[in-house]
């Protein structure tokens, strides 16, 4: 909203100023601001703490993990930060969730094989976006909405977004969810630092970007007791990659070429 | 020419008055979901679209198939489709319409709408498809409206109109292969993974459109002075007649391919939506009707004596049209979505305010159709007189 107030204030004082000192310099402002990027007319500092990467990932070490209970703390880590409503009627339809537990033939269902070792039959996984180096929502989205960020995150502009729901039918990992209704009677308590969402956008997990700026690991990472490592991909000193080195790790839906950036050691 | 449609005996008015208190009642539920939100629609978080994007993509085929009017007529010089090419143009009108406000009405937030095209993306087939469809109306309004001026004022046809005409042609098979494309480009969806379902698509949509226009031919026929013609009613149907087949044939080769490669991503939603999945399979019945129908429809349109019945061929076009529209309309789009990427079965079945909009739409749609219809048996009339 501010953004485009401001912007419009400069259009029509610059079509004003066009009456009084003539075209050219209008004409070069409106050259400088259409230079491909939105963002030429004010920069964004970073915050001196704020973490950087090429693409961030995350490894899930499911050794570490036994049971629901082991899940829920970082699922409410996560769902109360980032203001995500507790839908309880029609749960399953209009549920709105960044990241959730389910069995393993859910999470991985082009791996799971008729015989599973206990453990993992019985083991609930965690699910969330996948921040795919190539990501199929980002690539359906009309309307730039939901896009991916130089650090790897795809992230999703709320106030874009047009209730499509077509980056709900591109991503295979059923990652995305939609406000069906107004959320905010939902929220249990609200959290004044995120934003909260109106009802037909689709949100999803952000991998806490707003955490990253200031120098936070994501809530989901910091509840987990050490068993979510978090890092830059493409950087070879990173934990992350030192765990991918030395684990074998899995990843969901390998074969459809998206690249999720969510690995689990199983 | 506009004023013709202001102008009509008795049972045109009650006609209209009583399609315009359709569309206010579906009006009134579009401002329910508008002020609560798509939670009052069937929709969830697994079956993210519904019964609008259905109707949609049912109505892009309704709208492309007048091209199986133009290319006789303009093409291959076929004079009896002369009479009634603009019935399928004002047809493809009243279509396209339609599948723009069955999109606006599935928006979660419609007023921005805009970003669209404020945010072009040509990455997105939906920013394809908005063009595609766009551009189609205004040609279809355009070449329509030019050419019964002509008619009714004994002119030729202004030589501009010419090259739209033939723009039209590929712009009708870009209208549905975009819309196809919506679907079969999106991986984890084993249902329209499949890169026949463009080409299904026509043929069901060459199926559908043309089966309708028979149907309104008759009824022109029935309730006005003029007569579409039976020499066009046979030809139409011989389209049906391949279109149809075409559609089954292009089926079965899916059937073949999903089955035979035995691949479970694939084969789920067809289990879902024929035998049931994990016992679900609220559209069981419905997609054996449509099976039932389209063969029905295929044995009565291939034996001569029963396509040129009329009263024969009636039954067999409702046979064509509604069996292609349980297949399009109901099944193509939740049947995608069931089961969903993680392979949970949760089912979907439109609310009735939301089958309330979509009547209300569908009014709207029958509301332009008559008003352009209107038109041009006035100006038939007129001009026969």
């Amino acid at each position: 909203m501010m953004q485009s107030s401001r912007r419009n204030f400069l259009k029509i004082a610059g079509l004003s100023a066009v009456g009084i000192s003539g075209a050219k310099p209008v004409l070069d402002a409106f050259a400088a601001e259409g230079h491909g990027d939105e963002r030429t007319e004010f920069e964004i500092r970073k915050n001196e703490k704020a973490l950087t990467a090429q693409q961030w990932g995350m490894v899930i070490d499911t050794r570490k993990f036994e049971s629901a209970a082991d899940l829920e703390p970082l699922i409410e880590a996560c769902h109360s930060l980032h203001n995500v409503p507790h839908i309880d009627e029609n749960k399953v339809r209009h549920e709105v969730k960044w990241i959730w537990e389910d069995e393993y033939k859910h999470v991985f269902p082009t791996l799971a094989g008729k015989f599973v070792d206990e453990r993992t039959e019985h083991l609930p996984f965690l699910a969330l976006c996948n921040h795919c180096e190539n990501p199929p929502c980002v690539r359906a989205c009309p309307t730039k909405a939901t896009f991916k960020r130089e650090d790897g995150i795809v992230l999703m502009d709320f106030h874009r977004c047009i209730g499509c729901r077509f980056c709900m039918a591109a991503c295979p990992y059923g990652s995305r969810s939609f406000n069906f209704k107004d959320p905010r009677p939902f929220i249990k308590e609200r959290n004044p630092e995120f934003p909260t969402r109106m009802k037909g956008v689709v949100e999803k997990c952000n991998f806490c970007a707003e955490r990253l700026a200031v120098g936070k690991k994501p809530a989901c990472v910091e509840a987990s007791n050490g068993a979510i490592a978090f890092g830059d991909m493409n950087d070879p000193e990173s934990e992350v990659r030192e765990l991918l080195k030395s684990n074998y790790t899995i990843r969901r839906k390998k074969g459809l070429g998206t690249e999720p950036a969510v690995y689990y050691i199983v | 020419m506009l004023e013709t449609a202001l102008k009509g005996n008795k049972g045109y008015y009650r006609w209209m008055a009583a399609i315009v208190a359709v569309i206010g009642v579906g009006f009134a539920c579009y401002l329910w979901q508008l002020k609560d939100g798509l939670g009052i629609t069937g929709m969830s978080r697994d079956v993210s679209w519904g019964f609008y994007i259905a109707q949609f993509t049912f109505l892009v085929g309704v709208a492309a198939s007048a091209v199986m009017l133009v290319i006789p007529y303009y093409l291959h010089n076929y004079k009896a489709f002369g009479k009634i090419a603009i019935l399928g143009e004002f047809l493809a009108v009243a279509s396209v319409s339609m599948c723009l406000m069955f999109i606006l009405a599935d928006l979660g937030q419609p007023m921005r709408a805009l970003n669209m095209i404020l945010h072009p993306t040509p990455g997105s087939v939906l920013f394809w498809d908005m063009i595609v469809l766009n551009g189609y109306l205004f040609l279809n309004i355009v070449i329509g409206w030019k050419v019964l001026e002509a008619e009714r004022n004994e002119v030729m046809v202004a030589g501009w109109v010419k090259p739209l005409i033939y723009l039209s042609v590929p712009w009708a098979v870009s209208i549905h292969t975009v819309t196809a494309f919506l679907y079969c480009g999106l991986p984890g969806r084993g249902f329209w993974l499949t890169a026949i379902l463009a080409p299904r698509f026509l043929a069901s949509a060459f199926a559908a459109g043309p089966s309708l226009l028979i149907l309104l031919c008759l009824l022109i026929r029935k309730i006005t002075n003029f007569d579409p013609g039976r020499e066009q009613i046979q030809s139409l149907a011989k389209i049906v007649t391949y279109a149809i087949i075409m559609n089954v044939f292009f089926f079965l080769c899916e059937v073949f391919v999903v089955f035979y490669s035995g691949i479970p991503e694939h084969m789920d939603h067809f289990k879902y939506l024929f035998v049931g999945l994990h016992g679900h399979g609220v559209l069981v019945p419905w997609m054996w009707t449509s099976m039932g129908l389209m063969a029905l429809a295929i044995l009565l349109l291939v034996n001569p004596a029963t396509r040129k019945d009329e009263s024969v061929l009636v039954v067999a076009c409702i046979c064509v049209f509604v069996g292609t529209w349980i297949d399009k309309g109901l099944g193509m789009i939740s049947g995608g979505f069931v089961p969903n990427p993680l392979h949970h079965v949760n089912e979907y079945v439109p609310t009735t305010p939301e089958i309330v909009i979509a009547i209300g739409i569908y009014a709207t749609g029958i509301f332009i159709l008559s008003v352009l219809f209107k038109i041009v048996v006035t100006v038939k009339e007129e001009v026969s007189a």
